[in-house]
């Protein structure tokens, strides 16, 4: 199923802290991800990316303006969305084909289609042999593809990304970055892809957001002209135009990274 | 030979090598690990008996190892004033297992209800408490008053004590949950009777069931006392029987007996939660043990 256009209107988004106080996590941000578009948000620590993809994916409300995908107004969990999550978010007790099944299980697709679709997921993320393990006996790199597959098997029309290889090793996440691009070319759904790595962000996406330590709110919006299809991230950070966005994009972003850095180091001393 | 060919012998033969010294330094420490266990079972109980014997420590408070086997003897040949020896464990096994299961089955209803229901647990909260605070020994005195002496109060003790364990670790496993594993379920399109079907519960089981390894023991507890303050039958009755007899070896031979049911019925727990929570890591001391 071809991606859908996700539109974020003037969101902001305030939290009550446990002391009483009012925390703006995100604040009047506004940008568009056009239909079968990959794009990249990029910013400090603690500027409320997390935030905005959880309003989009349904978890949380926006406090003010709207999000809207394909159209309609996120109310509840948005449907037609897959979520990769940065931290482990695989059910430990199921193994890995029940954790691939989920998806279709819950939208009461029959159980042995659901077994067959899964099997055929888990092959094609390249961990045949392996249904029936269970989470911890996987490594970290493996148990991401195991919620890819999960992410994928329902078919989404929007992705979205909370850092999903934030926690692994150059070698592996340079591996997954490339098989998460062949899968995004088959069947191009939306993407809103989370990073705090720029270079990732340019060599993946057609669209990148930097935005502003917190309250985050949306710095500037850059469009990757880097044709598709792309060489492995390894091969063309090294381009004339990538380096030349790379250069461009890091500018702006810097400002927020020491913005930010600042803050907390105050906070500390 | 040349040397090429040793290389490749010896690289051939090396990890079995080593697998088989590892596999018989494993064996020696646990054959020395169980050699030490048996000399301190023999020290312990051969000391009791040689100074219980010398008359250094006084038999007739402390009891004597080979009294104990004699009165234990006694019991299953002659059997005891209260009818046979294994009615006496029976009546006990039976009042702990009523009491155990009706605990736990009422505790990880009223645990997960209360888990899942955020307003109802805030009310419930300082009532909680408040009974909780209450030493529950107490209440089987209420209860031998009002139920008699047959096997209901000792029941309803084993199944108060248990309630309280099974209980507060059911509702805390439904709270415990993972905030990442509950959001991933949720975006998948799980309904709320799927979130408690494949998330909720399955995270509350390993609390519960890491609780119901004690919770036996307290059953037994709450068997005993139960027993002891009035019954016809029974192991504690026979502790009360022994105690007002002046005959130690009575009570440590039934203390014996209970502590030997507890611990089989304990390997039995474990063997259920091996199965219940294949799915979880070992731990590095089950690892290392194995």
């Amino acid at each position: 199923m071809a991606g859908t256009v996700i539109e974020i209107r003037d969101v902001t988004k305030r939290f009550l802290t446990p002391s009483g106080e009012v925390f703006t996590a995100i604040r009047d941000v506004t940008f568009t991800v056009e239909p079968g578009q990959f794009c990249a948000v990029v910013g400090p620590t603690g500027c409320g990316k997390s935030t905005t993809l959880s309003l989009v994916s349904g978890l949380d409300r926006p406090s003010s303006g709207t999000v809207s995908v394909d159209g309609r107004e996120v109310d509840g969990i948005t449907d037609g969305v897959g979520f990769m999550f940065q931290a482990d978010a695989l059910l430990p007790w199921k193994t890995v084909l029940q954790n691939v099944a989920l998806g279709l299980i819950f939208r009461k697709v029959p159980k042995k289609e659901a077994v067959a679709r899964a099997r055929d997921w888990i092959r094609r993320v390249g961990l045949a042999g392996f249904e029936d393990r269970y989470p911890h006996q996987l490594s970290g790199g493996m148990r991401k593809r195991v919620a890819m597959a999960a992410a994928w098997i329902t078919e989404p029309r929007v992705l979205l990304m909370d850092e999903p290889f934030g926690a692994l090793d150059v070698q592996t996440k340079a591996i997954m970055s490339n098989e998460l691009t062949g899968l995004w070319e088959q069947s191009r759904p939306s993407v809103l892809f989370i990073t705090h790595d720029l270079e990732e962000a340019i060599a993946l996406a057609d669209r990148v957001v930097v935005m502003t330590s917190s309250p985050g709110a949306v710095k500037q919006v850059f469009d990757i002209d880097i044709p598709r299809p792309r060489s492995s991230v390894q091969e063309i950070r090294f381009g004339a135009r990538f380096l030349e966005l790379h250069h461009e994009i890091w500018a702006t972003l810097r400002d927020e990274v020491e913005h930010a850095y600042a803050r907390t180091a105050g906070a500390a001393a | 030979m040349s040397t090429v060919q040793d290389t490749v012998a010896v690289g051939r033969r090396k990890p079995d090598d080593r697998t088989r010294r590892a596999a018989s330094a494993f064996r020696l420490r646990k054959l020395k690990v169980w050699g030490a266990r048996a000399a301190l079972a023999v020290l312990i109980i051969g000391g009791w008996q040689l100074f219980t014997s010398l008359g250094w420590v006084d038999k007739f408070f402390y009891a004597q190892p080979s009294g104990i086997w004699n009165r234990l003897w006694d019991y299953f040949e002659n059997g005891t004033e209260f009818g046979s020896y294994p009615q006496q464990i029976e009546t006990t096994m039976q009042e702990a297992l009523y009491g155990f299961l009706i605990g736990t089955g009422v505790g990880v209803v009223m645990g997960i209800a209360l888990g899942l229901n955020r307003f109802l647990a805030e009310v419930l909260d300082p009532f909680i408490k408040v009974v909780n605070a209450i030493p529950r020994i107490v209440l089987g005195a209420i209860f031998v008053v009002a139920f008699g002496v047959g096997i209901t109060p000792k029941v309803l003790l084993a199944a108060v004590l248990v309630f309280f364990i099974v209980f507060f670790n059911a509702f805390q496993g439904v709270r415990e949950v993972d905030r990442n594993v509950l959001n991933n379920a949720k975006v998948l399109g799980a309904s709320r009777r799927h979130v408690i079907w494949h998330v909720t519960l399955p995270s509350a089981m390993t609390w519960i069931i890491a609780s119901l390894h004690s919770a036996f023991g307290f059953a037994i507890v709450g068997a005993v006392v139960g027993e002891v303050l009035g019954a016809q039958h029974g192991l504690g009755l026979l502790i009360k029987s022994a105690q007002g007899n002046f005959d130690p070896d009575g009570v440590f031979a039934n203390m014996f007996v209970i502590a030997a049911l507890v611990l089989i019925v304990e390997f039995v727990i474990e063997r259920v939660e091996r199965r219940l929570l294949a799915w979880r890591p070992t731990t590095q001391a089950e690892s290392v043990l194995v």
